[in-house]
């Protein structure tokens, strides 16, 4: 495991939330890919949803709903994140909130591509 | 205030965030030490007890832990315990005056993993730092600092209480921190402790604050703060965090006998809410203690109810009302609409802090103790 790195810092300073400033090319068709919780990253049930914790780069995170928790903890059993939505009975409607939320998961590094 | 913040004030099944101090015992006598420490209590926990502790920690899953003291390198076992936690999967982030790390320590903290280092340092100059943490503690911390760089630890913090006679030196700290390749935290005086002797003297003025608001809004992403200067945010932009009193609710402390209380600053039998060695532990402590009940039912806004302000500043800081003798349901002593200070004019009676383990001799400063 790495040392604590300058990201590490995020844990006493503040804690970031999911908003994804700028989804950059990572965050490009998610419906579509292939995706998981990355090995390092522990998930703490809450009221609220989650609580990400990321090993490698000392991050808190927020889950701040209880159904994207669902979706995110057993990702790595579908082919892409829409199968994912669809097993878990989520609406098509909804689902660009979650391809947003997922957006910024992957940009804080808590969901990563199989 | 967020949905989320909101939900926080109702408590989360277990803290985020955890400081447990290992030992009152200190080779300094800082004057604003926010724990009176100087002499080992009897009573501290064992090297078992300190482990199951951690067992604790980990089943709950609490991430990390900020270790301090006094000074918690003291403690024989203070690698024991730190290398029981990282290896359970609890990190550790601990908080030193820097005495006991020299170049072989260094280089044997720089070899262990979720692990980061706190070093105190109160003043940008040894005189400044010194008034505050006693002779000779400016050159030890900046040793220590030296050690660090050179074992190659990495990123580790240097951890400053802004006072009235450092805070006009924000961008020497920062230059400190960025020479070392460490990264600058600074957090509030809190009238604790010692503090609650030095408090009027040493906490920054009206005028210093509103400079340090605006530091803060140009240095933010650079600087950590731990959430502790949100009482700032009635300046108008707000600072980067959760802009609440985590008291009880996602923070509390462990002292060196088990004791639990609210938060690091409010070490009183007020708002003491049990202790790890009793029937269920820290997590019945957290989940079901009376005190921290009553600290997430919900709060009034009091006197500073008809303040456009509140929702900015939530009446700031708990402990800085109580160790002031101002009710909780009042300004904040340093509230920057001035409220505070008309209150403190009519304050009640200061509490005492529990415990007072300061050396009963003033000492050398910066020499161990020989009692």
């Amino acid at each position: 495991m790495s040392k604590l790195s300058q990201k590490n810092s995020n844990s006493s300073k503040k804690f970031p939330s999911t908003v994804c400033a700028a989804c950059t090319d990572s965050c490009s068709d998610v419906l579509n890919s292939p995706l998981k919780l990355h090995p390092s990253v522990a998930l703490r049930p809450e009221p609220f949803g989650a609580l990400a914790y990321h090993y490698d780069n000392r991050r808190l995170i927020f889950l701040k709903h209880p159904s994207i928790v669902d979706v995110v903890k057993d990702l790595d059993q579908y082919p892409d994140l829409q199968s994912a939505l669809c097993a878990h009975g989520i609406e098509e409607r909804h689902w660009d909130a979650y391809d947003k939320a997922i957006c910024s998961l992957i940009e804080s590094d808590v969901v990563v591509p199989q | 205030m967020t949905a989320l913040t909101e939900r926080m004030k109702d408590g989360l099944d277990a803290p985020i965030c955890i400081t447990w101090e290992l030992t009152y015992s200190c080779n300094l006598s800082c004057v604003h030490c926010l724990s009176s420490s100087g002499r080992r209590d009897p009573r501290e926990l064992s090297t078992e007890e300190a482990f199951r502790v951690v067992d604790e920690l980990r089943e709950m899953q609490v991430f990390y832990v900020n270790i301090g003291g006094g000074e918690p390198m003291i403690r024989r076992d203070f690698f024991d315990i730190v290398e029981y936690a990282t290896t359970s999967g609890v990190g550790v982030k601990f908080s030193t005056n820097g005495t006991y790390i020299d170049a072989a320590t260094a280089q044997r903290l720089a070899t262990m993993d979720y692990l980061d280092i706190q070093i105190s340092l109160d003043g940008a100059d040894a005189q400044t730092n010194d008034a505050i943490r006693g002779e000779g503690s400016y050159d030890t911390a900046m040793a220590a600092m030296r050690h660090l760089k050179n074992a190659g630890f990495g990123e580790f913090k240097i951890s400053v209480v802004v006072t009235r006679h450092n805070i006009s030196q924000l961008d020497e700290f920062k230059s400190i921190a960025d020479a070392f390749g460490a990264q600058l935290r600074i957090t509030r005086l809190r009238p604790s402790g010692r503090a609650v002797d030095t408090w009027h003297e040493l906490h920054p003025t009206l005028d210093q604050q509103r400079e340090l608001h605006q530091w803060l809004l140009s240095h933010g992403e650079d600087v950590l703060t731990g959430d502790s200067f949100f009482h700032l945010n009635a300046l108008g932009d707000s600072l980067p965090g959760l802009n609440l009193c985590g008291a009880g609710r996602v923070v509390c402390l462990i002292d060196p006998i088990g004791d639990v209380y609210a938060c690091p600053f409010v070490i009183h039998d007020e708002f003491l809410a049990g202790n790890v060695r009793d029937s269920g532990g820290f997590a019945a402590v957290w989940r079901t203690s009376d005190c921290f009940t009553d600290l997430r039912g919900p709060q009034s806004a009091g006197a500073c109810a008809s303040c456009g302000s509140w929702d900015a500043c939530q009446g700031g800081c708990m402990a800085a009302k109580f160790f002031t003798g101002l009710p909780l349901d009042g300004p904040d002593p340093e509230c920057v609409g001035g409220d505070g200070e008309h209150a403190l004019a009519s304050a009640g009676a200061i509490p005492r802090p529990s415990g007072d383990h300061s050396k009963p001799v003033s000492v050398q400063l910066g020499r161990r103790s020989t009692t």
